[in-house]
């Protein structure tokens, strides 16, 4: 006789649905699909926030003071700013803009040869800000009564609306991977009662030995998980190879920081194993669901 | 065991059973006979509850089968072995794993060396390894009925069990029901076979029922 052990072949339940199944490999392809998906929405949720950390700290740590004031003042008003300025906590340092600068900063919109020396142009004063910050609008307050002709700019105004769309941006990358999450869900509770259909024969079996409903459950949900863990795998892998072949932007540039950085590699791994508890839980509650209907 | 009071069943408004009274006790031994399509096979499903009664009692094991949830369902079915007329199997596991599945969906252990003896009874020791698709008839019979009385169960309904087998394996076959019987086990037959039923009468005090005008009639000694 052929050495037979079917206990040991049979220990997996999920063997006694059939690996031909169509539907798991509807499930395997679905999943693979939403993981692929999940992690550019992954990716783009990291991104946002490290964009929005960067343009906040960068236009965080400095502020600009425009001075008018008549040409026979002006050079009294910006000694008088800038005493203030070095007596204020929380300023590390100081800078007039020179000419040179200020025709760079005027020549996008003027040219090359705007003669910046016969305009009478505001002084601007570039302020660096120490790490615990300066109080703008004492500051404020000293200026008015000192130097009425200056004007604090702390960015505040072109800060907010850039770090709160870097916020939405994030919330909605967040959502995407929820609504990721439920459409797998769906789709393979989809799968779940197609191939409890498609295995009535399986299930007419199993009853007539006497399986209980959690067991008949446990062997399709031990199949269509294990076909959710590979697609959700492979398709989590073909995402990250897509963001590791991307090219390197520059350290300055709009896009830097978009895909995954240092440890940010780590966070599409909870893809996979994140697929494998949402297909177990959808197939085990589909599955349970039908077996009740049809018993 | 089996208890059935006043039952009646129909298909689709069309009445095949009426009135149907029987009582399956320990150790018993009948044969159902009657005229293709008058009710056998429902007869033995309403038994095992893969139908339920349009009107009437059953009962199995002391309980009511209409009233039993699916898990109590399924218990009760690990103590009933099923020979289908169709042989139903799952084809894409061996002809061994199918034999050890009601061990398997109970979450028991396979006793190995019980299924090795089992096979070479029915004389499928050397198709362990094949797929049902791959089986004749005869074969497929013989391992529904090795599947049906691997948990030793306490009562079998075999529908046909001999349909499809020669004689001599037919003969074998009946041995071991009636082996498990002299054990305890009760058992029912529905057969075309008179033969085998005058053969068994030789060997085991059994009964013979026969449906026919939709009621279960007993047969007594005319067959």
């Amino acid at each position: 006789m052929a050495q037979t052990s079917p206990r040991a072949s049979l220990g997996d339940a999920g063997r006694i649905v059939p690996r031909s199944d169509y539907t798991a490999i509807l499930s395997t392809l679905t999943s693979a699909a939403m993981s692929f998906l999940a992690v550019f929405a992954l990716a783009l949720s990291l991104s946002s926030g490290t964009l929005a950390q960067r343009w906040s700290d960068t236009l965080a740590q400095s502020a600009t003071l425009r001075l008018s004031a008549p040409q026979a003042e002006i050079g009294a008003q910006t000694a008088a700013v800038l005493e203030i300025l070095s007596t204020t906590p929380g300023i590390a340092a100081t800078r007039v803009l020179e000419v040179d600068e200020q025709r760079r900063l005027l020549e996008p919109w003027f040219g090359p040869d705007l003669p910046v020396e016969a305009l009478a142009l505001p002084r601007m004063i570039e302020i660096i800000e120490a790490p615990e910050g300066f109080d703008a609008a004492g500051l404020r307050l000293r200026l008015s009564a000192e130097a009425p002709g200056a004007v604090l700019d702390d960015h505040t105004r072109w800060r907010r609306p850039l770090v709160q769309a870097a916020a939405s941006l994030r919330a909605l990358a967040w959502l995407s991977v929820m609504l990721l999450a439920a459409a797998m869900a769906a789709m393979i509770t989809l799968a779940a009662g197609f191939s409890l259909a498609a295995n009535a024969q399986v299930i007419r079996v199993l009853r007539l030995v006497g399986a209980r409903d959690a067991f008949i459950a446990r062997a399709f949900v031990l199949r269509l998980t294990v076909q959710a863990l590979i697609g959700a795998a492979a398709g989590t892998v073909l995402g990250m190879a897509g963001f590791a072949l991307l090219p390197v932007a520059g350290e300055t540039g709009f896009l830097t920081g978009l895909g995954f950085q240092g440890a940010g590699w780590l966070m599409p791994l909870v893809i996979p194993p994140l697929a494998g508890v949402i297909a177990y839980v959808a197939t085990r509650v589909a599955a349970l669901r039908v077996l009740r209907r049809e018993s | 065991m089996i208890r059935l009071a006043n039952v009646s069943h129909d298909y689709g408004g069309r009445g095949l059973l009426t009135g149907v009274h029987l009582h399956i006790s320990p150790g018993a031994f009948y044969f159902l006979t009657g005229p293709s399509g008058a009710g056998k096979s429902t007869l033995l499903k309403l038994c095992y509850g893969e139908l339920t009664q349009r009107s009437g009692e059953i009962e199995v094991f002391g309980q009511d089968l209409k009233g039993m949830s699916r898990d109590a369902l399924a218990d009760t079915r690990r103590r009933i072995g099923v020979i289908h007329q169709d042989c139903q199997f799952l084809d894409h596991l061996t002809l061994a794993e199918n034999v050890a599945l009601p061990f398997v969906a109970t979450g028991r252990p396979v006793p190995e060396a019980d299924l090795h003896e089992l096979l070479t009874w029915v004389g499928l020791e050397q198709q362990a390894d094949a797929l049902p698709p791959t089986l004749s008839g005869g074969e497929r019979q013989r391992a529904a009925l090795a599947r049906a009385v691997i948990m030793s169960p306490e009562v079998v309904l075999a529908d046909e069990p001999t349909g499809n087998v020669d004689w001599e394996m037919s003969q074998r076959l009946l041995a071991l029901l009636v082996e498990l019987n002299r054990m305890g086990t009760a058992v029912m037959i529905a057969t075309h076979d008179l033969n085998l039923i005058r053969t068994a009468k030789s060997q085991v005090s059994a009964r013979n029922l026969r449906i026919a005008d939709n009621t279960l009639q007993s047969a007594g000694s005319d067959l």
